[in-house]
């Protein structure tokens, strides 16, 4: 099967195509952050009539519960306050869609579905210019990457609104895609020998998919430290210095949803690993080595190993946990970049001329 | 008795016979030396030293990422040392380039699954005790639960309340629940139920089976073993020590397990890209024909050799992991009789297999010769005379090399790098800076060395494959073990551990008041639905076709709240 060059350059086009829708996208996600801060002012001052009877409600339950009796889930921790406890937050904390109306947000979310469209698009006639799998050296990686980080994000967009981190994992796509473009340029080619194997089809496209989901994971931790932070500011009657953050929910929240996705994403990490070792048994003859590229596989399984541990150690949740999953996934981020492109090993095929 | 205490044998289960966090602390203060022991012991097997246990160990692999290893690279361990003579050494002390069999790294891991088999063999225990005991007592106050909720049944539906709980505890069990039926025909009977077990199970079966990967693993480095080896086409291997150009035993290796199988090289062809501009001449395909005898009787098999798809024979493994050109010389001495004659095998160092050779020639007389220089398959000159190689299929195969005489040095016993010629007691006799130039050999031609002391002809080309033999008894096992382990691990994250009670009493008015409640165990975002669920059959067993009085509020579901008591609780509760 041969290589289609002119598919490659229309494919490079789409990159860039969406490479701006991206960047428009970016921006709306942006200003509705930074709108929030004034509509919120508004929506508060209306609902702060209608909080008060939830709020009454809530306080009479947790005296009722008393507190050492109460429920067992991490889920019920008490410490954290609940969103109405002055945080001025507007984002619901089941992080469900409520009825307000964000109108930015929404063409924000419509110009990520395009952008994601195009990109796929843009990665789709890489792949079939190459005849193979788009995610063969370093170009393709980020790209399909980064089209796999958008694609997580959307798909769990339609069961929560997790809008507020637009900025995020768009902005995470885009930089991808540049990087792509500017330092990791690689025309569309065969796959060398080393990566012709059914397992660079399984494994690569689970790590990819697990790093997607600690993306989103890595992003909401960072926005549970600023917001617990917040919280506590806030709490000490210290002025409001993050008014983007109420269109984020309550810390707490975040947390927990981190911690779903985080045990998803530790589950298919589990998987990269165990495809990689069954591949490495295929392709060396030995399942395990420690070449650079296991040792970082190994140390970020590890790390997400001690976050779940976190999370069942008293003392150990909320902001260590939070940081645990930062270092994680700065740990992937390390894995994909430095060890690829300045660490030798078995696993240098970055496709980088060296 | 959150599960967040700080030890795991009392964190998940407050089940009567555990020890109550109360008791663990009185312990403390009487230390003495068992007390000393049994308080060492606690802090080894605690959830906290887990933690920090799993985040060293993360820590403690990374320097093997920033250091070569001397398993993987002693080449380049040997070559840092010598680069570094400073620092080489206090990082060498501090097994810097043997971090995964250091006393460091293995104290880390040791301990670690000392702890958790601390961890493990409590919660087993106490794990075994829940799954044969009933559900808990239904508690006084259900609606201190997180999920409560209240059904009103009408007189006129002839529900006693016996009844209701006969039909709560059959609902309960089709959605998987243990149940227990109490006080039945009491007048405040009740069901508690409790789901999940396997959740517990899970997490069990998931640390218990990473021993069993790292007993697999362990195995692997006892019995198995690797070996490697060159092979020229139309060579012949054959599996024992010998043959071998380097071999690792495992710590129990035998010889005896070696099977004598043999293998020869017919041909290897390697495809290069042709086609894309921006990957012209990388390598697209190696395909090694093999002709394999699995013992010295059996009959001869054509096999076919690939990166990707190794060759089974003998219960090893073969791999292809390299490949290069062999150019084939002949050497005549001073004497002018053929003192080494075959191929030799270069070591290809880019993507045009722009390859370095050595050749020594210790059985020329009167003195030894070596060669030192390199094979260009595809020879071009650069405009200063200079040659280099231009593509990776021989198109115009080049030698060029330097040559010596004097002693090798291979006599003294020394072991010797076969691609390295030690010049030390060698004399120059053609290199670039003296008068009779280097040696620039095509195929078919041959150069006579100054000074009478022999000549060397460039005969032809073949071509080499590198092989890894491995052999490793412990895969199989790892690879089970770490199937159950995933198993256990979505059993453990996934599968949710609730109790569930539901009482019913009878009104004054003959009405029929039900009241439920739910109590997850661990982490569980779905209990509300699983309320909303359970009620709703409740309602479709009692209700239906009826208006239904409820106290249920779906908002204060929704965020984990629960409803004050409504007025119709007040007649069951507390009795
Ligand atoms: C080889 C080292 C270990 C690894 C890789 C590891 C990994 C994990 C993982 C991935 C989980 C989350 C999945 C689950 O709930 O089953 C977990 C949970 C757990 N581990 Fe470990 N573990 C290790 C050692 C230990 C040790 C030594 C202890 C005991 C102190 C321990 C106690 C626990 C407990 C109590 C949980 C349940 C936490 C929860 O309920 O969420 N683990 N472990």
């Amino acid at each position: 099967m041969g290589i289609n060059e002119t598919l490659g350059q229309y494919s490079e086009l789409f990159m860039l195509l969406a490479g701006v829708a991206y960047t428009v996208a970016f921006i709306s996600f942006t200003i509705d952050l930074a709108r929030s801060s004034k509509t919120t002012k508004a929506v508060e001052a209306r609902s702060a009539a209608a909080a008060r009877v939830p709020v009454l409600a809530g306080a009479g339950a947790s005296a009722g519960m008393g507190g050492s009796s109460g429920p067992e889930g991490l889920a019920e921790r008490p410490a954290a306050a609940k969103s109405s406890g002055g945080g001025g937050l507007t984002a619901d904390d089941s992080m469900r869609y409520g009825g307000e109306r964000r109108v930015v947000a929404r063409v924000a979310v419509a110009l990520t579905v395009l952008a994601a469209v195009i990109h796929g698009v843009g990665v789709v006639t890489r792949g079939i210019a190459a005849a193979r799998v788009p995610w063969g050296n370093m170009y393709e990686f980020c790209t399909t990457g980064g089209l796999i980080v958008t694609v997580v994000f959307l798909l769990v967009l339609t069961r929560r609104d997790l809008r507020f981190l637009g900025t995020f994992v768009v902005g995470l796509s885009l930089i991808m895609l540049i990087a792509a473009e500017t330092a990791f340029q690689t025309p569309v080619g065969h796959l060398v020998p080393a990566l012709q194997s059914y397992w660079l089809v399984i494994h690569v496209s689970v790590a990819v998919f697990s790093a997607g989901l600690f993306t989103l994971t890595f992003a909401m931790s960072v926005l549970q430290l600023l917001q617990s932070r917040r919280t506590t500011a806030l709490a000490a009657g210290k002025p409001d210095r993050m008014p983007f953050m109420r269109q984020v929910p309550s810390a707490l929240s975040l947390e927990n949803l981190a911690y779903r996705i985080n045990t998803i994403g530790f589950v298919t990490w589990t998987f990269t690993l165990m495809f990689g070792a069954l591949w490495a048994e295929k392709a060396w003859g030995r399942f395990w080595g420690w070449d650079t590229k296991e040792v970082w596989t190994f140390v970020i399984w590890v790390v997400y190993a001690g976050y779940l541990h976190a999370r069942a150690t008293r003392g150990w949740t909320g902001t260590r946990a939070a940081w645990l999953s930062i270092v994680g996934y700065l740990c992937v981020v390390f894995n994909f970049t430095i060890v690829n492109v300045f660490f030798s090993g078995l696993h240098s095929y970055a496709g980088l001329p060296s | 008795m959150t599960k967040t205490d700080g030890d795991m044998t009392k964190v998940k289960d407050e089940e009567p016979g555990t020890t109550g966090p109360a008791a663990k602390e009185a312990v403390l203060p009487s230390l003495g030396f068992a007390g000393m022991l049994r308080w060492a012991w606690r802090q080894l097997t605690s959830m906290r030293t887990a933690l920090f246990l799993l985040l060293f160990l993360a820590v403690a692999a990374v320097p093997g990422s920033l250091f070569p290893q001397r398993p993987v690279n002693p080449s380049v361990v040997t070559q840092y040392l010598k680069d570094n003579p400073v620092t080489g050494p206090w990082l060498d002390k501090l097994q810097m380039f043997d971090v995964y069999s250091s006393v460091w790294f293995s104290a880390i891991y040791i301990l670690l699954f000392i702890s958790l088999i601390g961890c493990v063999v409590p919660r087993a225990i106490a794990h075994a005790k829940a799954m044969r005991s009933q559900p808990p007592r239904t508690p006084t106050r259900l609606s201190r639960l997180p999920e409560y909720g209240t059904l009103v049944v009408p007189a006129d539906r002839g529900v006693s309340a016996g009844d209701a709980m006969r039909d709560a505890a059959r609902i309960l069990k089709r959605r998987g629940y243990r149940v227990e039926l109490r006080d039945a025909d009491g007048d405040r009977p009740s069901v508690g139920a409790e789901r999940g077990f396997v959740k517990e199970l899970g997490n069990l079966v998931f640390h218990t089976s990473l021993i069993g990967v790292l007993v697999s693993v362990a195995i692997g480095g006892l019995f198995g073993y690797s070996g490697q080896r060159t092979l020229v086409e139309g060579e012949t291997f054959v599996n024992t020590l010998v043959d071998y150009d380097s071999f690792s035993p495992g710590t129990n290796f035998n010889p005896d397990q070696l099977q004598p199988y043999s293998v020869r090289l017919d041909k290897f062809t390697v495809t290069f890209d042709r086609e894309s501009p921006g990957h012209y001449g990388q390598p697209l395909d190696f395909n090694a024909a093999l002709t394999t005898k699995a013992s010295p009787t059996s009959a001869e098999q054509k096999q076919v050799l690939k990166v990707n798809d190794p060759v089974s024979l003998g219960g090893t493994n073969i791999y292809l992991v390299g490949n290069g050109y062999a150019p084939v010389v002949t050497v005549r001495d001073g004497q002018g009789k053929i003192a080494m004659q075959g191929p030799v095998v270069s070591v290809p160092t880019d993507g045009a297999y722009t390859s370095l050779l050595t050749i020594k020639v210790p059985d020329a007389r009167p003195s030894q010769l070596g060669f030192v220089g390199f094979f260009l398959p595809t020879a071009i000159m650069d405009s200063k005379g200079v040659a280099f190689g231009s593509d990776p299929d021989p198109l115009n195969p080049q030698l060029n090399l330097n040559s010596f005489y004097g002693d090798l040095g291979l006599d003294k016993g020394q072991a010797k790098n076969v691609f390295t010629l030690d010049t030390k007691g060698l004399t120059q006799l053609n290199g670039r800076d003296l008068p009779a130039k280097g040696i620039v050999l095509s195929p078919g031609k041959s150069y006579t060395l100054p000074q009478g002391k022999g000549s060397i002809s460039f005969d032809g080309i073949k071509r080499y494959v590198a092989l890894d033999v491995h052999y490793n008894p412990g895969q199989a096992g790892a690879l089970v073990f770490a199937l159950i382990a995933v198993a256990g691990l979505v059993a453990s994250l996934f599968i949710a551990r609730r109790r569930a009670w539901v009482r019913a009493g009878v009104h004054p008015d003959g009405r029929t008041m039900v009241e439920y409640g739910l109590l997850a165990r661990g982490e569980d975002h779905r209990l509300a639905a699983e309320g909303a669920a359970i009620r709703a059959l409740l309602e479709k067993e009692w209700l239906s076709g009826k208006d239904t009085e409820t106290t249920m509020n779906p908002a204060a579901h929704r965020d984990g709240q629960q409803v004050p008591a409504g007025s119709d609780e007040g007649s069951v509760k507390d009795q």
